[in-house]
């Protein structure tokens, strides 16, 4: 039954995605139908996440392609907060086929089933995945901020007829929503990891995933000293932004031969 | 009750001779008074167009009375009525008719030429579903968005870097009429013109009064651009009056360049710079062009919600032309029944009061059912077919003969 709801899922956001495209192209009534889309799609993997819920003994993510269905749900609720307005429609042409790829990659690993055993149930964990998985959302969304800051940049650099085109929002929103995103997420990725380290506590099975997730960490941290701090803004801020999003990648690349192991 | 236009517009005739027939709102609003004599009549008056809007029963009647008013004869005029002439008003209404599509001001003339007109069930209808239709096409299409003209199209620039201009400081480099027209279109979003200089101290002292701002000796430019986030630049300047040495260090805050001159004003190598943005009168020109392709292209989806409203305001029209009709029915199956049941009188007097109201209700339901399917087919049908058959039931059920002989009866003749 929990299976069934994953395609509807995956349809509404591959729609939203195609819809997001077009209505770059053309902007007009795609963008609310891509809208629409992103929110059918969020509610019936809102309802796959429950189904899963009630059938599992614990917490029913703990696999990887389990914790990247959370993951996707995460990052597209966080997208919801922004997507709704038609300025930020562009955002959804990053996050929507992003969503779309990595649901079908949760769906391909076992990630959508509803098995009804857990490995893991602690209170622990289930804080320690959650806390960082929000944490990762967050930084997503704020890659994607960065990208579509560095894209309009780049029209305004070239004196690109159409950058009026687009509605998109200006680049001074663009930046300060980045740093209010990642201001948000580190938190949330730092108690986790705290959770975790304190798991972890009196073991010495520390793996190299927690060394990239402290470099990670760092990163994040050093942007938000250097912008709020320093006063780096603009192109300097949102490379940063992405540079940390690429670890955020190689630490979701690298959960399943660690972590999940 | 037909609606007729008669008017001119920039499609039409040159200024020349539309500056004959334009009148201010005042005497718009007269014309109409006088031309609506009782009955409705709205004058629309801008400087593309002179427009008679009349609800009148007699429509040739209406078109002569409007066309003499617009000296017909010695201008060329255009006519139209009924389904032509409310698409053609929410055509003007939403923009469609202008010289650049979309643009904004009609909607507000439009409504201005409905307040002092004088309205009648018919215009009032017509001309609230014009505003609807006016503002529904700005909401759902982006055909006013873009900006039309190279100042609109800086200060729409501008917004895209900094959002929300408000508090946006704007430094003016020389003191014509093009970056005085530029400045304007910034400080209508909010932003704030702080400094004015110019080789010409006067005309930079008069400017800077005129905003606001403070005239600062043109040799100090160079310590005003710490403070600002936009440089309108146009000065008659033969070599580059702001190059990329002179902009200090900004901590990564933006600085939007606006270079208006020919020959430029501004040293290319400024737009190289981390968070300089440099747009020099092509880069504008382009950005006004493809703004304008844009609105041509909405312009398209924009007809179709105005021909949907056109369609809307016809089969209203065709209603009122339906409803007399439809009481008439109603009226003479009610005389009828009535009638039957107080012939019958006689004949159901044994029957208490409770039997007497189930007959009143069945021989009224009886009626109801019989009349609903040929009502509800006739309002169809003038939805879209016109009045014939309205004609037709007319004609069948003898509506008009029967209550015209009864008034001639009680009246006596």
């Amino acid at each position: 039954m929990a299976e069934l709801l994953f395609w509807p899922a995956l349809i509404a956001y591959g729609e939203a995605a195609f819809a997001y495209a077009g209505d770059a192209r053309h902007p007009g009534s795609l963008g609310r139908l891509a809208t629409w889309g992103v929110r059918l799609g969020w509610v019936v993997q809102t309802a796959l996440l429950v189904a899963q819920a009630a059938r599992a003994d614990g917490f029913p993510w703990d696999t990887w392609a389990g914790s990247l269905n959370l993951f996707v749900w995460l990052v597209v609720g966080a997208y919801l907060i922004w997507g709704c307005k038609p300025r930020y429609r562009l955002l959804g042409l990053v996050v929507m086929p992003l969503a779309a790829l990595l649901l079908a990659i949760s769906y391909a690993g076992g990630g959508a089933a509803a098995t009804g055993r857990s490995g893991y149930s602690t209170i622990f964990l289930v804080l320690h995945v959650g806390l960082v998985l929000a944490g990762f959302a967050g930084l997503t969304l704020a890659a994607a901020l960065a990208a579509l800051y560095l894209w309009e940049e780049r029209l305004l650099k070239r004196h690109s007829p159409r950058v009026l085109k687009f509605r998109a929002p200006s680049l001074a929103t663009l930046d300060r929503l980045v740093g209010r995103t990642v201001a948000v997420a580190l938190p949330l990725l730092t108690l986790g990891m705290a959770v975790g380290f304190a798991r972890l506590r009196g073991r010495s099975d520390l793996d190299p995933l927690i060394g990239l997730t402290v470099l990670a960490w760092s990163v994040y941290g050093a942007f938000l000293v250097l912008r709020y701090g320093v006063g780096w803004r603009g192109r300097r801020a949102a490379y940063m932004a992405l540079i940390g999003f690429a670890l955020v990648i190689a630490l979701h690349l690298g959960l399943p031969t660690s972590h999940f192991a | 009750m037909n609606v007729v236009v008669v008017g001119t517009s920039h499609r039409l005739a040159p200024v020349g001779v539309r500056e004959q027939v334009a009148l201010d709102l005042a005497a718009a609003a007269e014309l109409a008074r006088r031309l609506a004599d009782g009955g409705e009549a709205v004058c629309l008056s801008t400087c593309n167009r002179t427009e008679i809007y009349l609800a009148h029963a007699d429509p040739d009647e209406a078109e002569e009375r409007a066309g003499a008013a617009l000296a017909e004869g010695e201008i060329e005029l255009y006519r139209l009525r009924d389904e032509a002439a409310a698409l053609h008003l929410f055509r003007v209404a939403a923009g469609l008719d202008s010289l650049v599509p979309g643009e904004g001001e009609i909607l507000g003339q439009v409504r201005d030429a409905y307040e002092s007109g004088a309205c009648g069930p018919v215009l009032d209808r017509l001309f609230r579903q014009a505003l609807h239709a006016g503002k529904k096409v700005r909401t759902e299409t982006a055909i006013s968005e873009s900006p039309s003209s190279i100042s609109s199209a800086a200060a729409a620039l501008a917004q895209q870097v900094f959002g929300d201009l408000e508090g946006c400081r704007v430094l003016l480099v020389g003191a014509g009429e093009v970056s005085e027209l530029a400045a304007r279109s910034l400080a209508k979003r909010g932003a704030s013109i702080s400094a004015v200089t110019s080789r010409t101290q006067g005309r930079a002292d008069e400017l800077a009064g005129r905003f606001g701002g403070r005239s600062v000796a043109f040799d100090e430019l160079g310590q005003e651009l710490a403070g600002v986030d936009v440089v309108i630049s146009s000065t008659s300047a033969p070599a580059h009056v702001l190059t990329a040495e002179q902009i200090p260090d900004r901590k990564g805050r933006p600085l939007f360049v606006i270079d208006l001159a020919v020959p430029r004003d501004v040293d290319p190598a400024v737009s190289g710079l981390d968070g300089c943005y440099l747009y020099d009168i092509d880069d504008l020109q382009a950005v006004v062009s493809e703004s304008l392709t844009g609105r041509w292209r909405e312009a398209a989806r924009a007809e179709t919600i105005v021909v949907h409203e056109a369609e809307r305001f016809r089969s209203w029209q065709a209603s009122l032309e339906v409803v007399p009709a439809i009481a008439s029915l109603r009226r003479r199956a009610e005389t009828i029944r009535a009638g039957e049941l107080a012939k019958a009188e006689g004949r159901l007097g044994g029957l208490s009061e409770s039997e007497r109201r189930t007959v009143e209700s069945l021989t009224t339901q009886i009626v109801n059912k019989l009349l609903h399917v040929p009502i509800v087919r006739l309002k169809e049908a003038a939805a879209t077919e016109g009045t014939g058959y309205v004609d037709v039931a007319r004609h069948l059920f003898g509506l008009g003969e029967g209550e015209g002989a009864t008034q001639d009866r009680k009246s006596g003749k």
